[in-house]
């Protein structure tokens, strides 16, 4: 188990290290200069090299690498150029969006998914679990920006239950902050769901037709006790796997359903800062949601061991 | 069943008559596509600065009205002397910045110093180059004092990269705008929104609201159904491929205005093919104004034949130089030597009038034997490519600045133009101060860039401003790019 971990730990380190050189060198290369975008099409070329200087741009290109990776490993992420603060508070502000939206999507998935895929598994192949295929098919298959706006016009237009979009900030109590999460979590869990319920349904179904599952219904166990003690815990390490990932995801990808939104989101904070060419946010963005991913991957791969314990004997 | 109509009419009475007892609402939500990137009119290009701040809580010597027209703001009154070389400002009294100190002759100086100073990333310095000498006579007197007469000088003091600010806050601007306006900065929740209240010390007349929110919605899908949920009340930039979805709604105001946004197909004079007057003149010709305004901006812009906008006194009507004609386009490719038509690219930035029009534009050029590659790119990357190295070909913009004719006497501009007579033009016109001489040299500049087919004119760009029909005061037109909220009020 310590061999697991101490590995699975080292393998995460030098991922970081990687990730942010990659990280930076890309955004180096992509063509763009922060102070043109700055000071626009009538400004002159002393002006924006005034400007670039006073950016700290003009640097060497090591310099300026090693001076962000510094900061990082203090945990000082350094300041955005557009909005000129520092970029950790940009980040906080848009975590508190993004966290709870990407954990209620999350649940309101599994929530949905698990039942279903059981529900399909346990009829496979009978008319129940075509139907319910059909819909997670067409989840997955609907684009999720098309789904949000029918969201908005039935639930904000229509019946005026929430609003049609943004966040009033959790200062405006947990209520109404709440209730302007509500459509975007329902409209990124329905394809998550989808996309879940189907993985759970195939796992399942692998598993049902291995030899203990015959032998504990031969030896009398109800089908039901089989499902849910036997089969479903086997099936789960392709589950979680999928968790893991869309966890991720609504992380930071769910810049389409942010910007239908317009929550002020991770996603679109992303976004806006390449548009910007805010070089520092993308970077020391990128590079949290990178340590964000690893550290999600690490706890999948932990789960595993609790789910599987042949994982945890094996040294 | 009839006893609850009964009992619910009643109630719908009493609420009707409790809410038009009360006075009409002093609070609105405007809806604007772009989130500034910080909130320093001085210190930016980003057009979503003055979309909040001009005229709302920043204020200059002089404003820009509804029609383009230069109005006295901080400066109450100017003199101008004979030879057109120094202006005396009268400023206001009383008048105070939202911190509480006191505004004055001193600031003006501050700030205009500031602007034009070495080390200045002002954005448009190039509204202070005619600046000499900034003195202060008394705490309400400035003399300006210029290198040479500039007729447009009053309306360059108008912008607002040429607002007032204190030295004491001039630096913490970005995050925390202090002026002398009628609303002062409360808060800004980044990628969210941008509150405004009502100042209670403001020297002018008072507004009649009483905190404006400034809402960032992107996606313009998103921004139909925030409005007809009634979470935002007006979007006066809104996507004019939307506005039908709108437009026969009673509930809602739909006002389509002029921008000072030429959109040009611009092209790189000193790169062949297009170095050659036919080949400029033949995809002028190839070009159908109609079809491109239709499929880029829903039918909605007027089409131009120059660098100027239709809306004002300067314009000369020149659609007709180059009427949409295919064989009149091949002949002149015939002879230019390509007949059979050459290969190009087309570098598209991303607003949709670009993106959309630059299809149409490639559809038609086909006709004509040109083959376009369409590049979409980012705004950094048309920086980068397009404006500072001009590495392109041809490329689609709005050039949304007002008065702008100037650029093309620039050196070492995009567009690679180099006209000597046109460069006299502009020189004369910034000497001159007689309007009727102005309008002649004005029109003189469009006839020679439309003659020259520099780049393919298109179409002014539109305004289409949507707001609840209830709401009254909000710019038609857009001369320059800002919500100046000083008359808007709810009327009910």
């Amino acid at each position: 188990m310590t061999a697991y971990l101490l590995k699975r730990l080292a393998i995460a380190l030098i991922t970081l290290v990687l990730a942010s050189m990659v990280v930076f060198a890309v955004l180096e290369i992509i063509p763009g200069d922060p102070a043109r975008l700055m000071l626009g099409m009538n400004a002159s070329a002393d002006q924006v090299d005034l400007l670039r200087n006073q950016m700290g741009l003009n640097a060497p290109l090591a310099s300026r690498y090693l001076h962000w990776a510094g900061g990082l490993l203090s945990l000082d992420f350094g300041r955005s150029y557009t909005y000129s603060v520092p970029v950790i508070d940009l980040v906080r502000e848009r975590v508190v969006v993004s966290l709870p939206l990407a954990l209620i999507a999350l649940a309101l998935s599994t929530i949905i998914a698990i039942p279903v895929g059981l529900f399909s598994a346990g009829r496979h192949g009978r008319a129940g679990d075509t139907i319910a295929m059909g819909a997670a098919q067409l989840g997955v298959a609907v684009p999720n920006f098309w789904f949000a706006l029918m969201l908005i016009y039935l639930f904000a237009v229509w019946l005026r239950l929430v609003p049609a979009g943004g966040f009033p900030g959790w200062s405006a109590g947990v209520w109404p902050a709440l209730k302007s999460l509500f459509l975007p979590a329902i409209a990124l869990a329905l394809p998550q769901a989808a996309i879940l319920a189907r993985v759970t349904r195939s796992a399942l179904i692998e598993v049902l037709n291995e030899d203990y599952i015959r032998t504990a219904r031969a030896k009398g166990l109800p089908y039901r006790a089989v499902l849910w003690r036997h089969a479903l815990r086997n099936a789960m390490i392709p589950v979680l796997t999928i968790l893991g990932l869309q966890f991720a995801f609504l992380l930071a990808g769910t810049i389409i359903i942010e910007n239908v939104f317009y929550l002020p989101g991770l996603g679109r904070l992303v976004f806006q800062a390449i548009t910007q060419r805010d070089l520092i946010v993308v970077e020391s963005v990128v590079m949290l949601l990178v340590a964000a991913v690893i550290a999600v991957n690490l706890l999948v791969d932990l789960s595993y061991a609790v789910v599987d314990p042949r994982l945890r004997s094996r040294q | 069943m009839k006893l609850w109509k009964t009992i619910l009419t009643a109630a719908g009475l009493i609420l009707a008559a409790g809410t038009s007892a009360f006075a009409a609402r002093t609070d609105l939500v405007i809806g604007i596509p772009l989130e500034p990137p910080h909130l320093d009119p001085t210190a930016g290009a980003a057009a979503a600065i003055d979309e909040v701040l001009y005229a709302n809580v920043f204020e200059g010597l002089t404003r820009i009205g509804p029609n383009g027209e230069v109005l006295p703001d901080l400066a109450d009154s100017w003199t101008i002397s004979d030879d057109g070389k120094a202006y005396t400002f009268k400023l206001h009294t009383g008048v105070k910045f939202h911190d509480g100190t006191d505004f004055n002759a001193d600031d003006v100086k501050f700030s205009l110093d500031r602007a034009r100073a070495d080390n200045s990333v002002n954005a448009q310095k190039g509204l202070f180059a005619a600046i000499d000498t900034v003195e202060v006579v008394d705490p309400t007197t400035v003399k300006i004092a210029l290198k040479n007469p500039q007729s447009s000088f009053l309306y360059n003091m108008g912008w607002g990269d040429a607002v007032i600010v204190a030295p004491e806050t001039a630096d913490t601007n970005k995050e925390k705008p202090v002026g002398t306006g009628p609303f002062k900065f409360q808060s800004w929740a980044k990628g969210s929104s941008i509150t405004l209240i009502k100042s209670d010390t403001y020297w002018g007349a008072p507004v009649a609201l009483d905190k404006a929110e400034f809402r960032i919605v992107t996606d313009a899908a998103a921004a139909v159904p925030a409005l007809l949920s009634g979470d935002v009340q007006a979007f006066p930039f809104f996507d004019p491929d939307s506005v039908a979805q709108i437009q026969g709604d009673p509930r809602f105001k739909v006002v389509i205005g002029a921008t000072e946004g030429e959109t040009i197909l611009s092209m790189n004079n000193k790169k062949s093919p297009f170095d050659k007057l036919q080949v400029r003149q033949a995809i002028s010709f190839a070009l159908d104004r109609k079809a491109i305004i239709d499929g880029a901006s829903a039918g909605l812009g007027v089409p131009i034949g120059s660098h100027m906008s239709p809306a004002t006194k300067a314009y000369v009507d020149l659609t007709g130089l180059y009427p949409h004609n295919v064989d009149k386009a091949r002949e002149l490719l015939k002879e230019a030597g390509l007949e059979s038509g050459f290969k190009a690219t087309l570098k598209l930035p991303p607003p949709s009038y670009a993106r959309l029009g630059g299809e149409i534009i490639a559809s038609q050029l086909r006709d004509i034997g040109i083959d376009l590659e369409i590049v979409p790119v980012e705004w950094a990357q048309w920086l980068d490519q397009v404006f500072t190295k001009k590495d392109y070909d041809l490329t689609i913009v709005s050039h949304t600045e007002p008065n702008d004719i100037d650029i093309y006497s620039r050196k070492d501009y995009y567009f690679n133009y180099d006209n000597p007579t046109f460069d006299k033009i502009i020189a004369d016109l910034n000497l001159t101060s007689d309007e009727a001489k102005r309008m002649t040299l004005l029109g003189e500049a469009q006839k020679i860039l439309a003659d020259d087919a520099v780049v393919g004119f298109l179409y002014e760009l539109p305004k289409a401003g949507v707001w609840d029909a209830k709401l009254e005061g909000f710019w038609e037109n857009a001369p320059i790019q800002a919500n100046d909220l000083t008359k808007v009020k709810w009327t009910e």
